[in-house]
Parts: structure tokens; sequence; C-alpha cells
């Protein structure tokens, strides 16, 4: 018996949401007084974070797989050797490609985007675009759980992890990575694992405006976003579209300017740890889903945050 | 080609959440259902597009009751061929991808359109799970696709970017923002919907699990309005208060 973390990797290294659910495998494990054990497919640098996350055994895959299906082969080939009870992995793009596959190969119950441990049979995930949540129950033997990406954390209090050799029948391939196209290309953080994000709406506009914006994420070391009428009118790219019909993210900080808060857009953010509005008019909807609100115009108010940073830093 | 298209009902954003019988069940008392924006806007609007640009056809599958006939004749409105409901009330997504699956296994589709998602379980697990069960291709998420003899190239979100992806067909695919625009409905295709064909077919599929019971989050409390004047103070509470930089 174990459970096993599907460990997504980026350059050689395991990424964000790959490390958050080896964390939760191996809470998960510590639960089930069970050993937690990873899958990992290609270039591994090292395996240093992965053991700190308190997953004890990894296996490898040296070759890479770019195919989802290659990919849930290789992770149910690797519950079984492990005897796995249990699989977790990320809920990001990478998760929803995989585990819904191990979910159908194993014939395993499916919990998509928990946010907690297991207890007293049932898991918890967010329903309804983060207005309510709900208590799962799997009803096969074995489940699978996908973790919502920020709400779980990364453990480093662990130690480290044996990384054993592993090769599985995988098939052929039908998808082919052919190319990556960067969406910003100034290291920003991808805003699905963003804890700090900086966003802006209509308020500012017009695209040339977008530097007081920048600035203020760049001094926080957060991620830009936008509202769904800035990207639709191309004052900024598709990408940096948060809310229903965009992205959905859950940052620690997530700071909107000149936003009014329409509920299409606050269900893509309202799972924010902390929410900070900035808006010229004190009936904006958005201040009732706000933990901190100044009633101004974010012309002023972005440069003096940007400066009271920068006035810590010296 | 033959095109399918996953489509789900949801209730529409502005809803109030609330649940019943010991917040087992979510109460639709005066709900306004829509078609899942993800289906609607992206993932059908793709394929009728497909099907303007390469000739072929359009089918809608939905799993559920006679109350998801309305959702249907508006995704026919829009310019789907035809529509197939499965009529199950079903307790999972596992048994949502096996039905559909159960149904479009063996009958030539060249691509399985959804959503990435729907906009009140938000599980985004249905489409990989049919790829699966059909043993086929899939790419999560794209943002566009082009459909190139027995291959598309697709556009999908990745960390920080977007990936290109070549995928054999037949394939399954969900789609995310950019795959397409909103179309609206014109009178002649709600005209013409009333009478394109919708069958409705019965069959049974396990599922994996069920919802035991539903919470509401805690209230949040009141927003701290901070003086425009005093930005600085905002930063202080974000670092000692809020303890988030």
């Amino acid at each position: 018996m174990s459970v096993l973390a599907i460990i997504n990797t980026q350059n050689g290294s395991a990424t964000k949401s790959g490390l958050e659910a080896a964390s939760y495998a191996a809470g998960l494990a510590a639960q089930l007084g069970t050993d937690a054990v990873g899958i990992v497919a290609g270039p591994l640098s090292s395996a240093d974070a992965i053991g700190a996350t308190g997953i004890t055994r990894t296996l490898h895959h040296e070759g890479a797989v770019q195919d989802s299906g290659q990919w849930a082969k290789l992770a149910a080939a690797a519950a079984g050797a492990a005897g796995a009870t249990h699989v977790v992995c990320g809920h990001d793009h990478f998760g929803r490609a995989v585990a819904p596959r191990v979910a159908i190969r194993m014939n395993s119950g499916l919990v998509a985007g928990v946010t907690h441990l297991p207890e007293g049979g049932t898991v918890r995930k967010n329903v309804f675009s983060g207005k309510a949540m709900a208590d799962v129950a799997v009803t096969t033997d074995k489940a699978v759980y996908t973790v919502t990406p920020n709400a779980f954390g990364v453990s480093t209090d662990g130690s480290t992890t044996a990384v054993e050799a592993f090769s599985a029948d995988l098939g052929a391939a039908r998808e082919t990575v052919t190319g990556f196209e960067s969406a910003s290309g100034d290291g920003q953080v991808p805003l699905p694992e963003a804890e700090l994000v900086v966003s802006a709406g209509r308020g500012l506009k017009g695209p040339e405006n977008w530097g007081i914006v920048e600035e203020l994420a760049t001094a926080l070391g957060a991620t830009t976003a936008c509202s769904r009428p800035v990207s639709d009118i191309g004052w900024r790219p598709h990408h940096e579209h948060v809310g229903q019909t965009g992205i959905t993210i859950r940052p620690n900080l997530y700071i909107a300017a000149g936003i009014s808060g329409a509920i299409q857009h606050l269900a893509g953010v309202n799972q924010s740890k902390t929410i900070v509005v900035i808006n010229t008019d004190p009936e904006a909807p958005f201040f009732k889903a706000a933990d901190y609100g100044i009633v101004g115009d974010a012309f002023e108010v972005l440069p003096k945050l940007t400066a009271a940073l920068h006035a810590l830093d010296s | 080609m033959k095109l399918l298209v996953c489509i789900s009902q949801a209730p529409d954003t502005t809803s109030r959440i609330a649940f019943t019988n010991d917040d087992r069940e979510f109460d639709s008392n005066g709900v306004q259902y829509i078609v899942n924006p993800y289906d609607e806007w992206y993932a059908l609007v793709r394929a009728i597009e497909l099907k303007e640009q390469q000739g072929g056809t359009v089918t809608t599958i939905t799993v559920g009751g006679t109350q998801c006939d309305p959702t249907i004749r508006k995704a026919l409105a829009i310019g789907a061929d035809d529509a197939v409901r499965i009529d199950s009330e079903p307790t999972d997504a596992m048994q949502v991808a096996r039905l559909i699956a159960g149904y479009a296994n063996g009958k030539g589709f060249d691509v399985i359109l959804c959503g990435k998602e729907t906009i009140d379980h938000n599980g985004a697990v249905v489409p990989a799970m049919l790829a699966e069960l059909l043993d086929c291709g899939f790419v999560a998420n794209a943002t566009h696709m082009e459909v190139n003899g027995s291959e598309a190239s697709v556009k999908r979100e990745a960390a920080g970017g977007e990936e290109n992806v070549n995928v054999m067909l037949p394939m399954v695919l969900s789609a995310a923002k950019g795959m397409a625009e909103q179309r609206i409905p014109n009178m002649r295709g709600i005209m013409s919907a009333r009478t394109k064909p919708l069958a409705v077919e019965a069959a049974t599929a396990e599922s994996g699990s069920r919802i035991e019971r539903f919470a509401l989050p805690p209230e949040k409390g009141a927003c701290k309005i901070i003086d425009a004047e005093n930005a600085a103070e905002l930063i202080r509470l974000l670092r000692e208060e809020a303890k988030v930089i």
C-alpha cells in the first residue's frame, strides 16, 4: 500500500504544481500510515525538492513523456508497481490531461481540484467557481485526487528521496509538442501559479497606461492580469484575462485597479486569500468582496504603492 | 468531418448559490440555466467554424433529463445540425464520460470538442476521461485548432505561455478562451432549431464518486478602507496584518 504522486517537471525540476501534489501525497500517506512514492519522467537534475515534500521513493522514467495517454500508462504502471491505493496529481494543465486518464485506467473515482486532505471519508473541493464547497466521497476501492493550485502549499520538512529507474510499455504517442511560445518573456511567474497578482481593468483608460501596473507588479514580484473587457479590446493579451471565461486564480494577494468587480470577474478571483480593490467609484461592487479598499484614482494610487515598496527596500 | 460537441447546462453566473435537503442538493429554485459558457462560446462555435470551412456535421451530446432541452435547442440555434441527449441523471464526471463514450464509440467522430470545464462543478475531467475511454489523443485548455487531413495542430495553455501540439485524429480537446468568439443565434437559427433532430437515448454507466454535502464559504469580513492619500498604509497592512507580502 502507498500513495503515488504524479510529479510533472520542467527543465529538469519539479513544477510548483508537481511539488504541491507531492506534498499532498505525503500528507495523505502520513494519515494512512503508509509511504508516499513519486513518479517522474524525463531529465531530473535534482530530487532534493521532491524529497523535502516527504516523498520517500521516486520512480524515474528516463525518457521525457509528452503524450497524455502515455503519461497515464506510465502513472498507472507506477501505481501498480508501488501498490498505490491513492494517486495524486496537480490540477494544472498537466493534471487535467493526465489524471482523468489515470482514473479511467485504474477504474478509480476521481475528485478534481481538492483543497484539503480527506476527513471522515470525504474530501473537500470548491464548486460553483468558488462560491461553495463540496465534500465528495469516492465510491471505488482506489482514488485519484487532483490538487487545486496554491491551496495546499509545498512542504519542505521531509528529507531525501531514493530515486529508482522505472520503465513501462507506453505504446505509441499521438500528441507531439512542436513548440512553445512564452507569454511574457519577462520572467513573471505564470498566472495560475502566482502568489501575488496585480490586475487592472478599463479604469486604466488605455494600453499605454499599463506602465504603472507593471511597475507595481515588478516592485512586488507579482504577475500582471487583467479583466475581460481589457483583453477583448486587445489592450492586453488573452492569457492575462482572469474571470469566469478566462483563468481562475487563487493567489495570496490580488490587487485590482480600475475593475468594477462584475460577478463574472469575481468568479475567477474570489478564492484569492487577500483582495485589494482600488477604484474611483465607492459604489463599485468589487469593494464588497475586498479585504482592503482604496477609493481613489489608480493613476495616483498605484505609483504611491510602488514608491512605498521601494521605500521599504531602501 | 464528423464533429461531436459535449454540451452541459450550468446555473447562470449570477445565480444565488444555495442548497436543500440537508445541504445535499443544489437548490435550483428560481435558478436560470444557461449553456455552459466554455461549451458554447469556444467548443461549439469552433466546431461550427470547422464545418463551415471544411464541410461535415456538428452533433451535440448532453447527459441529463428533459430540463436540458432548452439548452440543447440553443446549441442547435447557434448552428449544430442535430443533438443527442442521454437520458440519465449522473452523479459524477466519470459517469458522464462513460455515457458519452458509450454513445460515441464506433461512430467515427473525427474531433470531440468540450469546454475546458463546467462553471458549476469546475472539475475539468470529462474531456480527458473521454479520450482515455475512446483511446485517442487529447489536448486540454486548447486556445486554437486547425485540422489538416488526419492531424490537428493545436495551441494550448501551458505554464508561462502556449504550447503548439500536433495530434493525430480522432482526438478530444477541451476548449479555452481564444478558440472562437461567442455567436448570438439569429431568428432563422432559432426557428430552424425547433425542428432539428434531438435523439433521446437511455443508457447507464458506473460512477466513481458522489457529493455527500455542500457548504458555503464563511462570510467575508467588511472591507477595510484606506485613505488614498495614505497609500503606504496599505503596504504596511499587507505586510503586518494580512502577512501576504
